[in-house]
């Protein structure tokens, strides 16, 4: 699990480790490069994920982490390069990967916080009889029992958020994207949230955030990866990456983050 | 002169009788006048139901789909929205005449001519208006949906199903555009006593009659019959807003506002 | 009907089928189901149907036969073409030249006179062009024309136009001025536009007695030859058209023509007056 800086050779891509495999899916990134009106906004990245747990994406407003996000889900196709998914079966693309997204301003269906679960479990393919009582289990879980039967877009932020991800993890992903899951919310919902993420990690669900907070790059990461306009510039445990920065920018990075 | 003859002879006596006039024929339970509405409403309604069976999957598909000829669609939808009832009534007309290609159907100066008319003039407008809706909605969602590996069907029937308030608008525009035109029933129908009159023409008929009273108590009673129609869709659209936690009557998308 | 089919999200598939049932239900249902094939259509023009003669005979008519008339009142050069098209299985109109080029080009099966009554000139009462003084309808036009009092023409190509430009160029009057205006539309609604400005116009009698905004108008020129108004009556043969009902149409045709028709065209007043002059069989 290395970066590789942008003026370097990609290395011989890394093959995840039996290990790895049989633990869930994983990622790697060969020299991935997405060009939007003429910038590059992802610059020859490239990387491996293990498939331990949770990965962290950190770096500055604009350094590429949405659409690192996006090309792991496959809503973007990267412009040069290639990205993979391998998992029990061996590669697949992303398409081939059961996939859910938090996105960064999650919308909700304009029905009940009861009817989005309910949306989400026929997209999943749950039998009509069963997609109520799935619907009132994720609803418990996310806290939000009480909240079943209010229109989605009434609820609070924090509130709006738990349902989006309970609507993404009752499509039983095998991979969990999340951009910025914690973004504007207050301690008490951060900490719902990170409850909810936690236990698919801990389910096998391989999880990959973005996130501005160091503290909660510490709660929920195994392995971290730095980006800094459009390049990826460190990977490693997070803990190492947190407390020794390999590279000057994240150093500053993290100075400046933590004197906010 | 002129003015004192408008005065004297159009506008005083008419409108002071016009209302008394709508009273009376209401209150009398003038069956005749019943008949009139009666039918009014069923060709109109019928006119805006075919036009939303047609307008609406073709609005959704133009927000959701590029295709070669989409902005020709799009160009010709909106010129069909100026298109005068009475070269619509025209074409029908030399469509459905004897002489016609389609004459040996034998529709003309039947209310299903009427409707047919009616169609194309409303399918524009559901259309249109649709379409702008959508192509909104479909800006909200579409990553949400790329996200839930939806199909073309799937959004195009989910995003109807998001809009559904704002299309009820698009509807009772339509309904509004069906039911107070006269020059394409006039002409397909033939404003036959009893068979093909409807309120437009019958109050056409009585202005060309003279009796300015009645026809204007015509408009009236039309007006009425509008009002009441809009009323109920604004009372339900209202409810339902609130159901699907729209803020008041809005229906525009709103991002989910509070969470950034 | 707009939230019934919105409102609700669950219950999609009954939704769309009673959509569905609802739409083929309003577009074929109502009047037109019960009529069955016992009627015939009737283009005609205005005159007959705004001036009430239809709603006289026609109940009588359908009391006898079971045969069910239906009336498009048009102007007489509209009601040609509809005719000609093969709309139509009765042409009764008010134009003798026209009708008898439809019987010649094989239209009709035969011509018949019905009725008459006559035209008149109406106009403001202070009669600024001094028209109730003169002689005749020539010199009434005459009058019209030197004193360029505004005019409101028809200008449809109906019967009543057709007949009102042919008297303009018997009295030998240019008629490009400005103070000749064309409404392009029915007599009713030139009537009224004709009050609205203060313009004489030319209308049939029929019309002019059941016109109900006369405002303070009244008849400046009337009772010249000239003015006669001859109504014909023709089925539409079924050589043309395979599909016109030419049986039920003749059937309409003789009863308008036979003695208990044309009493009931003698019988329809408004207003005290009889309104149509029954002359079937003879030339008047």
């Amino acid at each position: 699990m290395t970066a590789v800086p942008r003026d370097g050779t990609p290395p011989a891509p890394l093959q995840p480790t039996d290990s790895a495999a049989a633990r869930g899916f994983s990622a790697r990134l060969d020299a991935v490069s997405v060009v939007r009106g003429g910038r590059a906004i992802l610059d020859g990245a490239t990387t491996q994920l293990t498939g331990r747990g949770v990965t962290a994406l950190i770096g500055p407003n604009g350094s590429g982490k949405t659409t690192l996000l996006k090309l792991l889900n496959g809503l973007v196709a990267p412009d040069a390069g290639r990205v993979v998914w391998f998992g029990p079966d061996g590669e697949t693309s992303p398409l081939g990967v059961r996939q859910a997204m938090l996105l960064q301003q999650p919308a909700l269906l304009r029905r009940t916080a009861a009817a989005n679960l309910v949306f989400a479990a026929k997209r999943a393919g749950v039998p009509r009889s069963d997609r109520r009582s799935l619907a009132a289990r994720w609803l418990d879980k996310a806290g939000l029992s009480a909240l079943a039967e209010s229109p989605a877009r009434r609820l609070s932020g924090g509130e709006q958020r738990r349902l989006a991800l309970a609507r993404a993890l009752i499509l039983a992903p095998q991979a969990l994207i999340l951009d910025e899951p914690g973004a504007g919310l207050d301690p008490a919902a951060t900490r719902a949230l990170e409850a909810l993420i936690a236990d698919a990690a801990a389910s096998g669900v391989k999880v990959v955030f973005s996130t501005h907070d160091v503290g909660q790059v510490r709660r929920l990461a195994d392995e971290a990866l730095f980006l800094n306009a459009g390049r990826l510039e460190a990977a490693g445990l997070a803990r190492d990456l947190l407390d020794d920065p390999p590279v000057v920018s994240l150093a500053a990075f993290l100075k400046g983050d933590l004197l906010c | 002169m002129i003015l004192q003859d408008w005065d004297g002879a159009f506008a005083m006596t008419p409108f002071r009788d016009a209302f008394g006039e709508a009273v009376r024929l209401l209150a009398t339970g003038d069956e005749k006048l019943y008949e009139i509405v009666a039918l009014s409403l069923q060709v109109s309604l019928s006119a805006v139901v075919i036009a939303a069976l047609i307008g609406l999957p073709l609005a959704a598909l133009i927000a959701i789909a590029r295709f070669p000829g989409r902005g020709a669609v799009i160009a010709v939808m909106n010129a069909l929205l100026g298109l005068p009832p009475v070269v619509v009534g025209l074409v029908v007309y030399l469509t459905l005449s004897r002489a016609g290609p389609l004459g040996d159907l034998g529709l003309l100066f039947t209310p299903t001519a009427m409707v047919v008319a009616q169609s194309i003039l409303v399918t524009p407008i559901v259309a249109a208006i649709a379409h702008r809706t959508l192509e909104d909605f479909h800006a909200e969602y579409a990553e949400e949906f790329a996200c839930f590996r939806m199909s073309r069907l799937e959004i195009a029937w989910t995003l109807l199903v998001e809009a559904r308030l704002s299309l009820a608008t698009a509807l009772a525009a339509g309904f509004g555009r069906a039911v107070a035109e006269v020059g394409a029933v006039m002409i397909v129908g033939g404003n036959i006593d009893g068979v093909t009159r409807v309120m437009t023409t019958a109050i056409a008929l009585e202005t060309s009659k003279g009796d300015l009273a009645l026809a204007l108590g015509l408009g009236v009673v039309l007006l009425g019959i509008a009002l009441t129609i809009n009323a109920v869709a604004f009372a339900l659209r209202g409810l339902a807003a609130r159901h699907a936690g729209e803020v008041g009557s809005e229906a525009r998308p709103v991002r989910a506002g509070r969470v950034r | 009907m707009l939230t019934l089919v919105f409102a609700s999200l669950s219950r999609r598939a009954a939704l769309a089928a009673a959509g569905a049932a609802l739409a083929a239900g309003l577009a074929l249902g109502g009047p037109a189901a019960h009529a069955g094939e016992r009627f015939i259509t009737v283009a005609s023009t205005t005159s007959t149907a705004n001036s009430g003669l239809f709603d006289h005979l026609l109940p009588k008519f359908e009391a006898k036969t079971g045969v069910e008339v239906r009336v498009v009142a048009v102007g007489t050069g509209q009601a040609i073409r509809l005719a000609r098209n093969g709309d139509a299985d009765v042409l009764f109109v008010h134009h003798k030249p026209s009708e008898e080029a439809f019987v010649a080009d094989g239209f009709g099966v035969e011509r018949f006179d019905v009725m008459y009554n006559d035209f008149v000139l109406v106009g403001p009462k202070h009669d600024p062009a001094g028209v109730a003084g003169t002689d005749g309808v020539d010199a009434a036009l005459r009058a019209i024309a030197t004193a360029q009092a505004p005019f409101a023409s028809r200008g449809d190509d109906s019967g009543t136009h057709k007949r009102e430009v042919s008297l303009w160029k018997a009295a030998g009057v240019e008629t490009d001025g400005a103070w000749r205006r064309e409404t392009g539309s029915g007599m009713g609604a030139t009537l009224n536009t004709a009050v609205g400005m203060g313009a004489y116009a030319m209308t049939d009698r029929a019309t002019w007695l059941a016109f109900e905004n006369k405002g303070d108008y009244r008849i400046v020129s009337e009772g010249d030859a000239k003015l006669f108004n001859q109504y014909g009556v023709i089925a539409v043969s079924k050589e043309t058209f395979g599909h016109v009902k030419q049986d039920l149409a003749q059937q309409f045709v003789d009863w308008l023509i036979s003695p208990e028709g044309q009493k009931l065209i003698a019988g329809y007043k408004r207003g005290g007056e009889q309104l149509f002059f029954p002359n079937a069989g003879g030339q008047s």
